[in-house]
């Protein structure tokens, strides 16, 4: 099923690292919930997957599919059923200390102000709160929230909470990037700047990345990587698609390029018949 | 509306009952007595002369510092109390689940019937009142503090385990902080009901407080009297409630200003 997983991977950039061993490796994976009613649902099955160092992997699927199992598994906040995770080599057990998690919901603690949020992120790491304030001072600066450091979450708009997110991620300096459709909630122009924000800090110190999005024109712009899960239940890997497509790159203009067509064209049909089953699928659960 | 057109009309209602009631108490009718006699219904002016005889000689003063301390010490033994329950409750399931039906068999029954119980086992002062306060508050506060703690948002949570958090800074960054939002938006319900349990249990046996400066009123039939402690009592409650008001907001400034609406 996964013809591309097995590859040799390398990116220009980071192939003397890829050469090593990958960041992120799930072998044989199964995913398994026991459902209310006592029945048990496979959402994912014999998942094989690398991600290299440095490499930045975009996950696609139809809704459903289990993408999100996937990367809470990688991100040891869940448990598989069978196979097993292995992160820089070394098997995962517990919580993935190395990753850093973008979540799709609001994530951040309401009652501390944008660079509290921020600053408390490097408190397990025993940083003393004065030098962690300052940091968190320099890292709102990044992602352009220079002047909204003494904001509440309520007070902020739904891109710029993204944004302290961003900073609360990356501020730990995580060796694995989980991102979970992050940009999902907002509209269509900040999903674009928060894009180009993300490949910026990105490429300024590269990780290994998992990003899991439904949008794959979202996912050809910013990966050089990306897998097609087919639809749930039992989702697998069906693709493994390398974008070669030249950095730094612009999210809104990388889409009107031929190459970036061409791509999307490949992909697409693959993704296709896996969401129109996904859709199916959902339409006979509805009858 | 705007606010001075507001104001005034919620004068105009107080004025027009206040208004309805003078003259339902002194304005003679047929055989020459007023409609409602004063001996029942007393007068408006009788009251707010009581009253201002009670706050110009200063006897109320001690009256009102008894309640104020039973209401104060029911309030802070019952939050301290239904805190660490609630926190222990909500991070212990097999405490929760042995604990529940006796929680909730102690909560359904009506707090009124205890305070015979408390005047003979803690006496006629003030650690009577502030045991009935307490059965009341501390409910309110652990309910409160067990659902803000089951209620964190899995993502929050999730996501401060992942930033790498142990269980000592979950519980100072993320389960402390919900289970004191959830506290706070019942602090009027319970500070109310701290009140509550002081002043009932005055009214059934004590030596001083609001509640039995009524009941010592009622019991000669004196109306005055008993109205103009029911004033009194009205006035004391808005000046805790304001005060109640400036902490919440003081102390909740990061949420959406809901928590300043519904005060």
């Amino acid at each position: 099923m996964s013809q591309g997983a097995a590859l040799p991977v390398q990116s220009p950039s980071a192939s003397a690292a890829a050469a090593a061993r990958p960041d992120v490796c799930l072998r044989g994976l199964d995913i398994t919930f026991a459902l209310k009613t006592g029945e048990l649902h496979a959402a994912v099955k014999n998942i094989d997957l690398d991600i290299a160092p440095g490499e930045f992997v975009t996950i696609v699927g139809p809704t459903g599919c289990g993408k999100s199992t996937l990367l809470n598994a990688t991100a040891g906040l869940l448990k598989p059923s069978a196979g097993h995770v292995e992160i820089q080599g070394a098997a995962l057990n517990g919580l993935n200390g190395k990753a850093g998690y973008l979540f799709q919901a609001d994530a951040l603690m309401p009652w501390k102000t944008a660079i509290d949020n921020v600053a408390v992120a490097l408190e397990p790491m025993g940083v003393p709160k004065a030098e962690a304030l300052q940091r968190a001072q320099d890292w709102l600066a990044r992602v352009g929230l220079k002047g909204f450091a003494q904001r509440y979450p309520h007070m902020l708009s739904g891109g710029q909470r993204k944004r302290v997110a961003l900073a609360q991620m990356l501020i730990r300096d995580p060796q694995i990037l989980l991102m979970d459709e992050p940009f999902g909630p907002l509209d269509a122009q900040t999903r674009q700047i928060m894009g180009n924000l993300l490949l910026d800090l990105w490429a300024a110190n590269k990780k290994a990345v998992m990003f899991v999005t439904h949008d794959l024109e979202e996912a050809i712009a910013l990966s050089d990587r990306v897998v097609v899960m087919s639809a749930g239940p039992a989702a697998g890997i069906v693709g493994d698609f390398r974008v070669e497509l030249p950095r730094p790159r612009d999210i809104a203009e990388i889409r009107t390029e031929p190459a970036f067509h061409a791509i999307h064209k490949a992909i697409w049909a693959s993704l296709r018949v896996e969401v129109q089953k996904a859709y199916s699928q959902g339409e006979e659960a509805q009858q | 509306m705007n606010r001075v057109t507001l104001i005034a009309l919620q004068l105009l209602v107080g004025v027009a009952f206040l208004l309805v009631w003078h003259l339902l108490t002194t304005v003679p009718v047929a055989d020459g007595k007023p409609l409602f006699a004063p001996f029942f219904f007393s007068t408006p002016l009788e009251v707010l002369a009581r009253t201002w005889k009670d706050f110009a000689s200063g006897e109320i003063w001690r009256h009102l510092g008894i309640t104020l301390l039973e209401t104060v010490l029911a309030f802070a033994i019952g939050a301290a109390g239904g805190i660490v329950v609630g926190f222990a409750f909500a991070r212990r399931e097999l405490l929760a689940a042995v604990f529940d039906p006796y929680v909730k068999a102690a909560n359904a029954l009506p707090r009124v019937v205890l305070a015979p119980i408390f005047a003979l086992w803690f006496g006629l002062g003030i650690w009577s009142k502030v045991a009935l306060g307490f059965t009341l508050v501390f409910f309110i506060v652990f309910f409160n503090v067990y659902q803000g703690v089951k209620e964190v948002s899995p993502t929050v949570l999730a996501n401060a385990r992942m930033l790498g958090m142990n269980e000592r800074q979950l519980l100072r960054h993320v389960y402390w902080p919900a289970a004191l939002t959830w506290m706070f938006s019942s602090l009027h319900t319970s500070v109310g009901f701290a009140l509550v349990g002081a002043v009932v249990g005055e009214y059934l046996g004590s030596a001083g407080g609001l509640g039995y400066k009524i009941h010592e009123a009622e019991s000669v039939f004196d109306v005055t009297g008993v109205f103009s402690g029911m004033v009194i009592l009205t006035i004391f409650v808005i000046v805790l409630d304001t005060f109640v008001t400036a902490i919440e907001n003081r102390l909740l400034v990061w949420r959406p200003d809901t928590a300043a609406k519904t005060a």
